[in-house]
């Protein structure tokens, strides 16, 4: 018996998969799931998680629809996936977060760039918003730098917190029936597998989308994403080590560090989320789980966002627009990082501890977990 | 064009006239349709099924069986050419053409260079076949995989592919073909084309084909793969004048779950605990012996065993001790605390029932129990006995599988010479019609089965019916 009817219907088709083996080659879900011979919630969720979605086995697979054992293992382990990361939601009442996500972003995001702007029009100089740009201290005339580092401090830690939650949850889930041995090197391994999306190429050919040929492009354009929101990262965080480390505060020339890595990271970040966006619209629509969307997008949007309002705020920081640009930037920030444990973000979190489990089962196998006993000593009990 | 006054007007011409049809949408008939068009020739592949079901039984297999005298980053070793054919003579007992068998055996060394050349991946051996590892290379992602990799490179080449296009007459004046009578969604044509390839398949989904050589007890029978080898291509080349091969009666036959889909079920439908219990058909009786030999030894003789039981079913009966030591298959087995409620769940006579296990039971003489070796487990004083891996049923939960006889192919097929040109009765081979694949495959493998030898035959004589039909066409 499982919780929901998605994780009932993933069971039985991961079941003929395990009759089948034809696909374990494609990645690491197929040797992952010939592991077991029966499918706890856990389980299936950790095998959802793996999932990086390429499509390949769909096309590979003799038994799709219209064959009747209709199998289409990417579809239902997206399902799988998205009410994963509900279930593991922390704190549990936010869970219900993730069913109308892309509208809940979006009330996100227009009230923290209300807020900001208010903040800035209200608290300060009413007159400094448009003027700002000719103050020596920069942003800092519009919102003192304590404040900025208190609000996206706290928000950020929250963040972390809330998402080491959820893995924690997870991890337990995953581990209610087997249990894996940790190890460093195998995390060294999930975090290769995960930084270079090793199982998103489809085995080796190529990874699908919108037809059954592998020549799809999303590996690149998530690589450009993620390695652009690092970047962005990056220049933030340098920003921060000037600031409290050497004592010298922003704003920065365009040549100095802190500038160089967020214009190379918001380039690639508009790329790589307009790739993204466009892979999306292209999917196969016997692929598409159209439940997913609204969450993806959202997501995605924020990402894009974030990238081409700190663009915009990098090139017109010298004009009257900038205090309007630095009130919608931070608004945009701030929704991205209050929405990083309720959205899509998390997919990287929950396939990066899944990637772990992996390299971990693979490395020492499972053992079964001592809480799982009683309930085989119950039901041999019963059969005596 | 003389001839063409002499067909009926109502069936239009296909404008183009091709170099070479090819007749079935497999291994062998995108092999064949890949060599000619590399060879200059234009290529018209007609394939029955629609997109999805292309390729025949191809999309059920997982691997292909070539000889080799090197390992390689998937082969594990050395597999050459007398030991592929000591393999060949071992299952075929003999029924084999034995110039032709050789001859396929070393055509079959440049496959993988081939195959890969034409963007068909493999992998390491899966899981549970490590035993195949050396001889056989698998498919990444299997039968569909490697055909979907086949048919973008036909497609690449510029072959022409129809689908829901069958084959319903060949038009063959005195061993020269000339044309294809065609039914397809838009209509009956005829294609005329300057060689012929038949790459269609046996018979084995033809029931009523069946039916002539095992009665009314094909009704019961389940095909494991298409419904589309209905032996249609097979039936019009023998009924005009071309010589057969291979035992019409004879098919291959294994016990696969009796609830899988009469067709298509594939590999996830087999079972591998015959070895592991008793099996015994709706009289609650057991008829042959379950530890006779290692279960890979022996999976191919449980189907016609259980074809010739009432009304073809029978039931593998175990106990919990072996759940957990096979293969899963695609559906659970049936399970009862009791052996008395099993009986009931699978609708039979519980005290026959009962009877039987208990007389098991009381026959079994347990040692230890081991299946990788021909272990002292046996029974004594019953009939069948079970030579090996005999241990007592009872253990609750007790466990059965219904099964019936699930036919992968049929041997009969058309009778070739060493360019894959098919010969008429007497012996003279026809000057532009070929075969390859399953529909000639009779002529290597007249009994018996090994793994991935159907894929062999396949592309080696595709590949030559490809390469004589592109010649022919040229000449």
């Amino acid at each position: 018996m499982h919780a929901t009817d998605a994780l009932t219907e993933a069971d039985r088709q991961i079941t003929i998969c395990n009759a089948c083996r034809y696909c374990e080659g494609l990645c690491a879900v197929f040797p992952a799931l010939e592991m077991n011979r029966h499918f706890a919630d856990g389980d299936l969720n950790y095998l959802a998680n793996l999932c990086h979605n390429c499509g390949a086995c769909y096309h590979d697979c003799q038994f799709s629809p219209p064959h009747e054992f209709a199998l289409n293992i990417p579809k239902i382990l997206a399902e799988v996936r998205k009410d994963s990361y509900g279930q593991y939601a922390w704190p549990r009442a936010l869970a219900p977060v993730f069913a109308r996500n892309g509208l809940l972003i979006a009330c996100l995001l227009a009230l923290s760039v209300a807020l900001f702007l208010i903040g800035m029009i209200s608290l300060g100089d009413p007159g400094a918003l448009w003027t700002a740009h000719t103050a020596p201290e920069g942003f800092y005339a519009l919102m003192p730098h304590t404040a900025m580092v208190w609000i996206f401090g706290s928000v950020f830690l929250f963040a972390m917190l809330a998402l080491a939650m959820g893995v924690r949850h997870f991890w337990r889930d995953t581990n209610a029936v087997n249990v894996v041995d940790a190890d460093a090197p195998s995390v060294w391994q999930a975090l290769k597998d995960a930084g270079s999306l090793r199982y998103l190429d489809g085995g080796g050919v190529g990874c699908f989308n919108e037809d059954d040929e592998p020549d799809d492009n999303r590996r690149l354009w998530h690589h450009l994403t993620f390695y652009g929101f690092l970047l962005c990262f990056a220049a933030t965080s340098m920003g921060t080590v000037y600031h409290y480390a050497f004592g010298w505060p922003a704003p920065y020339a365009w040549w100095d560090l802190p500038p160089l890595l967020g214009i190379a990271g918001g380039l690639m970040l508009t790329a790589g989320t307009w790739g993204l966006l466009k892979a999306k619209r292209q999917r196969l629509s016997a692929l598409r789980d159209e439940r997913m969307t609204g969450m993806d997008v959202a997501f995605i949007l924020m990402l894009l966002l974030t990238a081409v309002t700190g663009l915009l705020l990098r090139f017109l920081g010298e004009t009257p627009l900038m205090g309007l640009l630095l009130a919608v930037h931070l608004g945009v920030v701030l929704a991205l990082f209050l929405s990083m444990p309720y959205g899509k973000f998390v997919h990287g979190i929950y396939r990066t501890a899944a990637l772990c489990r992996y390299a971990m089962a693979r490395r020492h196998g499972l053992r079964k977990a001592s809480k799982a006993e009683p309930k085989a000593t119950d039901a041999a009990a019963a059969r005596g | 064009m003389a001839e063409a006054n002499g067909h009926a007007p109502e069936i239009p011409d296909l404008p183009t006239r091709y170099d070479v049809i090819v007749v079935g949408g497999g291994n062998a008939a995108l092999c064949a349709a890949i060599t000619a068009r590399r060879d200059g020739a234009s290529v018209l592949v007609l394939e029955a099924a629609d997109k999805f079901y292309r390729g025949g039984n191809t999309r059920h297999t997982r691997n292909l069986r070539c000889a080799h005298d090197e390992g390689n980053e998937i082969l594990t070793g050395p597999y050459p050419v007398d030991e592929f054919m000591d393999d060949l003579m071992r299952v075929t007992k003999g029924q084999t053409d034995e110039d032709l068998a050789r001859f396929t055996l070393e055509e079959s060394k440049g496959l993988w260079d081939w195959m890969n050349g034409a963007g068909v991946r493999f992998q390491q051996p899966l899981g549970g076949t490590l035993g195949l590892g050396r001889t056989n290379a698998f498919f990444l992602g299997g039968g569909r995989a490697m055909l979907n990799a086949l048919y973008r490179t036909a497609e690449g080449l510029g072959v022409d592919i129809r689908y829901e296009a069958a084959v319903t007459d060949i038009d063959i004046e005195d061993g020269f073909f000339k044309s294809v009578v065609v039914e397809a969604a838009e209509g009956t044509f005829r294609a005329h084309g300057r060689a012929l390839v038949t790459a269609s398949g046996g018979f084995e989904s033809n029931i009523d084909w069946l039916k002539e050589y095992w009665g009314e007890r094909a009704e019961n029978f389940l095909i494991r793969g298409t419904s589309n080898n209905r032996g249609s291509i097979l039936r019009l080349l023998l009924d005009k004048g071309i010589e057969p091969v291979g035992d019409p009666t004879q098919c291959h036959a294994v016990a696969i779950d009796a609830r899988s889909p009469k067709f298509d079920g594939g590999i996830v439908t087999r079972l591998d605990c015959i070895v592991f219990g008793i099996v015994m058909n709706n009289r609650c009786e057991r008829f042959y012996d379950e530890g006779e030999d290692f279960w890979p030894k022996r999976y191919a003789i449980w189907g016609r065993l259980v074809a010739d039981q009432p009304d073809q079913i029978a039931y593998i009966v175990f106990d919990d001790k072996s759940m957990g030591s096979f293969m899963p298959s695609v559906y659970p087995a049936i399970e009862a605390e009791t052996l008395e409620e099993l009986a009931g769940k699978l609708e039979l006579d519980t005290e026959k029932f009962t009877a039987t296990v208990t007389e098991f039971n009381a026959a079994v003489r347990e040692g230890h129990f081991d299946t990788d070796i021909h272990d002292e487990c046996h029974t004594e004083g019953i009939d069948p006995p079970k030579s090996h891996w005999a241990r007592k049923i009872d253990t609750a939960p007790f466990y059965a599988y219904p099964v019936r006889p699930g036919i992968t192919f049929t041997y009969l097929g058309t009778r070739v010479n060493r360019e894959a040109k098919v010969l008429m009765q007497g012996g003279t081979p026809s000057a532009n019609i070929f075969a390859a694949g399953e529909i000639m495959a009779g002529n290597v493998l007249g009994q018996g089965y090994l793994a991935g030898i159907g894929m062999t035959i396949g592309a080696v004589w595709g590949r030559l019916a490809g390469e004589g039909a592109a010649r022919h066409a040229r000449n």
